[in-house]
């Protein structure tokens, strides 16, 4: 930048004017580029509003209270939706969240405080760089081998632990990330009005860091929620509700939305199919209020 | 971060709410688990919820993941039944302790169902013709081993594109292993498998899955795959008539698959292959696909409960079968089947 | 480094009310120090928990794998045969598959994703518009992999199928357009890839460049710049490293996707360059072959697998590395 040359300058000539000239290369130049970011926000938006065109076109005539409170139709029946799904998504969902957003987190405070440049950071911060790579099917194929097979049953909390696999490397980078960003100042503020090391960063990092924690959270709870694969080796599905006879079934094979989706899209028959798409929207709204609730929680720190 | 009383407590009255929607009542109830092939996944949900409306006290829970997958678990023990297209090889059947008792329930033909819009409404084709497609040595629909068997319709001069599955299956199963029967070089070729190596072209292309199947066919003008025949029924997929053992070339429908499985006898342990039935009027192309018991369980109430629910498919599970595009079984098959009920204990 | 006046006076402040007694700032209680080291203790244990977990994964995947591995050796992954009945295995084209729509996913969701991040954090919309785009860009991650498989069968291919045809005819001599799009392939492929990890690298970008103090922005706004040359040349680079890290989070979700590039990629065994012809990648691979798969079989692909995670692992290496040059390189001004 001309700042050097800049201050040179002003003694000589003239100041850089303030008004953005239009005939200015440089003026040009970044109005240009603005158009071109704002051009690709609106394209980046395009799919997702064709998918959500395209699930409502083929699934929202099935959109009804239904949908929320009754079991999974079969070939040509009427009606019928799919609560026992949407359960057992928050159900599972929320064993994943309970089980990688603590040990992520955790994980994170040592690798951004405690020991940043110790062998043992690296070497956590690689493998879970290693974990994001890692396909959902062989999570499921691992949760299978390390809880099914112990277990002997098909369960929500199995199901729980495969997309917690997936989510965890999201969470512990982010929040790693996150708290490095918070400004060094503050931390050491903290520590000079008499804080323990644990204290600042529960009194301090964690809550300025929340934000961009809980984006990387939503960001794995959204995609969590979704995963077809890894549920397909661990909760298997079910056609029946959570709470049968008045007992939690939870150590039983558990139905999501995805593996709902999942099936009911490749069956020939129309009722299944539009099902299909209609808890497709289901699910995306589900995560859009999870990730509004989120939002509104975090909002409330100090 | 601060959550006020008040937020928290909308927050628990809304799980409360959510999970006492959820909540479904049954006595005393007897809960069995299956898993395995994709293929009769619709019927089966159909008859077991079918059977829990009139039997509240039975919950059945069955997934498709694959016959392969299937097995595994049932051989693991998480579940308590299985269901495959391809029976179980011997060495799959001894590793199961304590016995294994194979049950077919139905059946199924699988077509080759085409995308030709300036083509016969029926086209035919012969045993040399679509297995030479397979092959990828017949490329064009205008080929004259196609053009013999349709003389009166004009064949376009279009390419074929031949539709795969993508993902390992027991349809790519059946359908390898029928045209292993008719012809060698088949044989000698791709063979037969779950998933086999196909003829290497960019005319031939893969999507996973029936549905994936069909809906690359529909959108594909000059398109030819192999899919189940309820879902060239259902979504309305034309389906060639193919020349059979006999010479004839049969349409598929209930009436030519049941005719195919007539003529078989089926062996003790119940696994029998049609992989070129004869018979005047049989579709060349049907499999059977087996249920996969243990022979002794330890819960007595279990194995009751699993012989009044076979009792079940074998007698009102087959009406309905037929309407969802499976074959219902011959009589003397679903006599032999009853009779080896007795079997599980 | 020096704390600046306020916070040195508020430092000192309160050393001198715990010298009177006063009671803002105290030091740490014997409670407070056992809880510290408590919470310590958690955090090492954790860190050291995830190393365990993908030691015990790789293992346990290793280990399955080890019977084909003795088998097939190196051949694995430079033959491209896949015949089950010959038994004959090899996966360089899924290797070339994965790694080439990743790639393109990778460039393609960078741009938009940073893009993206710019835009909505620049002051170049309202706020209330800001949020609004930043929750319909992060709903894009909650759309299920079946659902961008089947949107991409039924809408974005024959979308984009007369163009591909259109380019492939004019510009067919390019090796990237020289075969035809026949349906599935490569380009969809790479396309839903890049929607898909669109939402990650825009998202923790975004909060990458919230981060950069605004003193920074107003410097550089005071030395005359526009705003893109303040961007371009300030908040990017001070933001780089936490980009770095969403870039490298997208890719490996990329590497790792399976059931919509399953549906939307071709799953045939052909190695090209070419955006249209069809293609196969590693966890496609797996996918589609492991539910049905034999002992023999299970144990080809969890070589796959493995293959896979080495990919991963090399990728992440390259990735630090690349990372340790450009803080070097940075670290001279910004924070």
């Amino acid at each position: 930048m001309r700042s050097t040359e800049g201050s040179q300058a002003a003694d000589k000539v003239d100041l850089p004017s303030l008004d953005r000239s239009y005939h200015d290369p440089r003026g040009v130049l970044s109005t240009l580029l603005s158009v071109l970011t704002g051009a690709a926000t609106v394209v980046a938006c395009i799919p997702l509003f064709s998918v959500l065109i395209m699930l409502f076109w083929r699934g929202g005539a099935r959109l009804s209270w239904q949908l929320f409170v009754e079991l999974p139709p079969t070939a040509f029946e009427e009606g019928g939706g799919f609560g026992n799904a949407i359960v057992g998504t928050l159900v599972m969902v929320g064993i994943a969240a309970l089980i990688s957003v603590p040990f992520g987190i955790l994980a994170a405070v040592f690798l951004a405080e405690f020991g940043p440049d110790s062998k043992l950071a690296s070497g956590a911060r690689f493998c879970a760089k290693t974990l994001t790579g890692l396909p959902s099917i062989l999570a499921g194929v691992f949760a299978y081998a390390a809880v099914v097979m112990v277990t002997g049953t098909y369960s929500a909390p199995a199901g729980g632990v495969a997309l917690a696999l997936l989510m965890l490397p999201t969470v512990l980078l982010t929040a790693e990330e996150a708290m490095k960003m918070v400004p060094v100042r503050m931390k050491e503020a903290a520590v000079g009005m008499g804080c323990t090391r644990s204290q600042v960063i529960w009194k301090v990092v964690l809550p300025t860091a929340l934000p961009s924690i809980l984006t990387g959270v939503m960001l794995a709870v959204a995609r969590a929620s979704g995963e077809t694969a890894p549920l397909l080796f661990t909760a298997l599905f079910s056609n029946y509700w959570l709470i049968q006879d008045g007992h939690l079934g939870l150590m039983e094979p558990t139905a999501s939305l995805a593996v709902l989706i999942y099936n009911f899209s490749g069956m020939p028959f129309e009722n299944q199919i539009e099902m299909a798409w209609a808890a497709a929207l289901v699910l995306v709204l589900l995560v859009l209020v999870i990730n509004i609730i989120g939002q509104l929680l975090s909002r409330q720190r100090v | 971060m601060k959550v006020g009383p008040v937020r928290c407590l909308w927050l628990l009255l809304i799980l409360c709410g959510l999970l006492s929607t959820s909540v479904g009542w049954a006595g005393e109830s007897v809960r069995l688990k299956g898993s395995g092939a994709s293929f009769p996944f619709p019927l089966y949900g159909l008859w077991f919820k079918e059977y829990g409306k009139v039997n509240r006290d039975v919950i059945i829970d069955y997934q498709a993941k694959g016959s392969g997958a299937g097995i595994k678990d049932f051989v693991n023990k998480t579940v308590d039944f299985a269901a495959s297209d391809a029976a179980m090889t011997d060495e799959e059947m001894a590793a199961v302790e304590g016995g294994v008792q194979l049950l077919p329930m139905t059946a199924g033909s699988i077509v080759l169902a085409y995308n030709l819009p300036d083509g016969p409404k029926e086209l035919k084709l012969s045993r040399e013709a679509y297995t030479k497609i397979f092959l990828g040595q017949v490329t064009k629909w205008n080929d004259p081993a196609i053009a013999q068997a349709n003389p009166d319709a004009k064949m376009p001069e279009t390419g074929i594109t031949v539709v795969r599955r993508a993902d390992s299956s027991g349809t790519t199963f059946v359908f390898t292993q029928h045209l292993g029967a008719i012809s060698e070089a088949w044989t000698n070729g791709p063979g037969t498998g779950t998933t086999v190596n196909w003829p290497s072209s960019d005319k031939f292309i893969a999507s996973p899955k029936n549905d994936g199947v069909a809906a690359t066919i529909k959108q594909t003008p000059g398109a030819i795959g192999y899919i189940e025949y309820g879902f060239a029924e259902l979504g309305k997929l034309p389906m060639a008539l193919l020349e059979n053992k006999a010479g004839k070339f049969v349409k598929p429908s209930l009436e030519s698959g049941q005719a195919a499985l007539a003529g078989v006898d089926l062996p003790p342990d119940l696994r029998a292959w049609v992989p070129d039935p004869s018979g005047e009027e049989a579709y060349p192309i049907v499999t059977y696909t087996w249920m996969v018991f243990h022979k002794k369980y330890d819960d007595p109430k279990k194995a009751e409960t699993i012989r009044n629910v076979v009792k079940y498919a074998l007698t009102d599970g087959q009406k309905v079968s037929g309407k969802m595009g499976y074959i219902p079984l011959p009589d003397n098959v679903v006599q032999v089947v009853s009779r080896a009920l007795d079997n599980i204990q | 480094m020096a704390l600046p006046a306020t916070e040195r006076e508020a430092a000192f402040g309160s050393v001198r009310e715990m010298a009177t007694g006063a009671s803002i700032s105290t030091p740490p209680s014997s409670l407070d120090i056992f809880a510290d080291r408590v919470f310590r203790g958690l955090t090492l244990i954790f860190a050291g928990l995830t190393i365990v977990l993908v030691l015990y994964i790789v293992l346990e995947i290793g280990g399955k794998a080890a019977p084909a591995m003795q088998k097939y050796g190196l051949s694995f992954i430079a033959s491209t045969t896949w015949d089950v009945n010959k038994a004959r295995f090899g996966v360089l084209p899924e290797i070339w598959g994965t790694l080439y729509s990743s790639v393109l996913a990778l460039v393609l969701g960078g741009f938009f994703g940073i893009s993206i991040a710019i835009f909505l954090t620049q002051d170049f919309l309202p706020p209330k518009l800001e949020v609004i785009f930043k929750n319909i860009v992060e709903l894009l991650a909650a759309i299920p992999s079946v659902v961008y498989g089947l949107w991409g069968i039924f809408v974005l291919i024959p979308t984009i199928r007369p163009v591909a045809d259109w380019v492939h005819q004019h510009f067919g001599w390019i090796p990237f357009f020289s075969t035809s799009l026949s349906g599935p392939g490569m380009l969809p492929a790479a396309l839903v890839l890049t929607i898909m990890v669109l939402p990650t690298i825009s998202a923790i970008s975004r909060d990458a460049l919230s981060a950069v103090p605004p003193r920074l922005k107003e410097a550089a706004f005071g030395m005359g710049a526009t705003r893109w040359e303040a961007i371009l040349r300030v908040i990017l680079p001070t933001a780089s490293t936490g980009i770095l890290g969403a870039l490298m989070l997208g890719f490996g979700r990329a590497l790792g996707e399976t059931m919509a590039l399953a549906m939307l990629v071709g799953n045939s065994n052909q190695l090209s360059i070419s955006l249209f012809s069809p293609a196969n990648t590693l966890a496609a691979l797996l996918a589609l072959n492991f539910p049905e798969a034999d002992k023999r079989q299970e144990q080809v692909l969890m070589y796959a697998a493995v293959l896979l995670l080495a990919i991963t692992l090399l990728v992440n290496i390259c990735g630090a590395a690349v990372l340790r040059r450009a803080t070097v390189r940075l670290s001279g001004g910004g924070k």
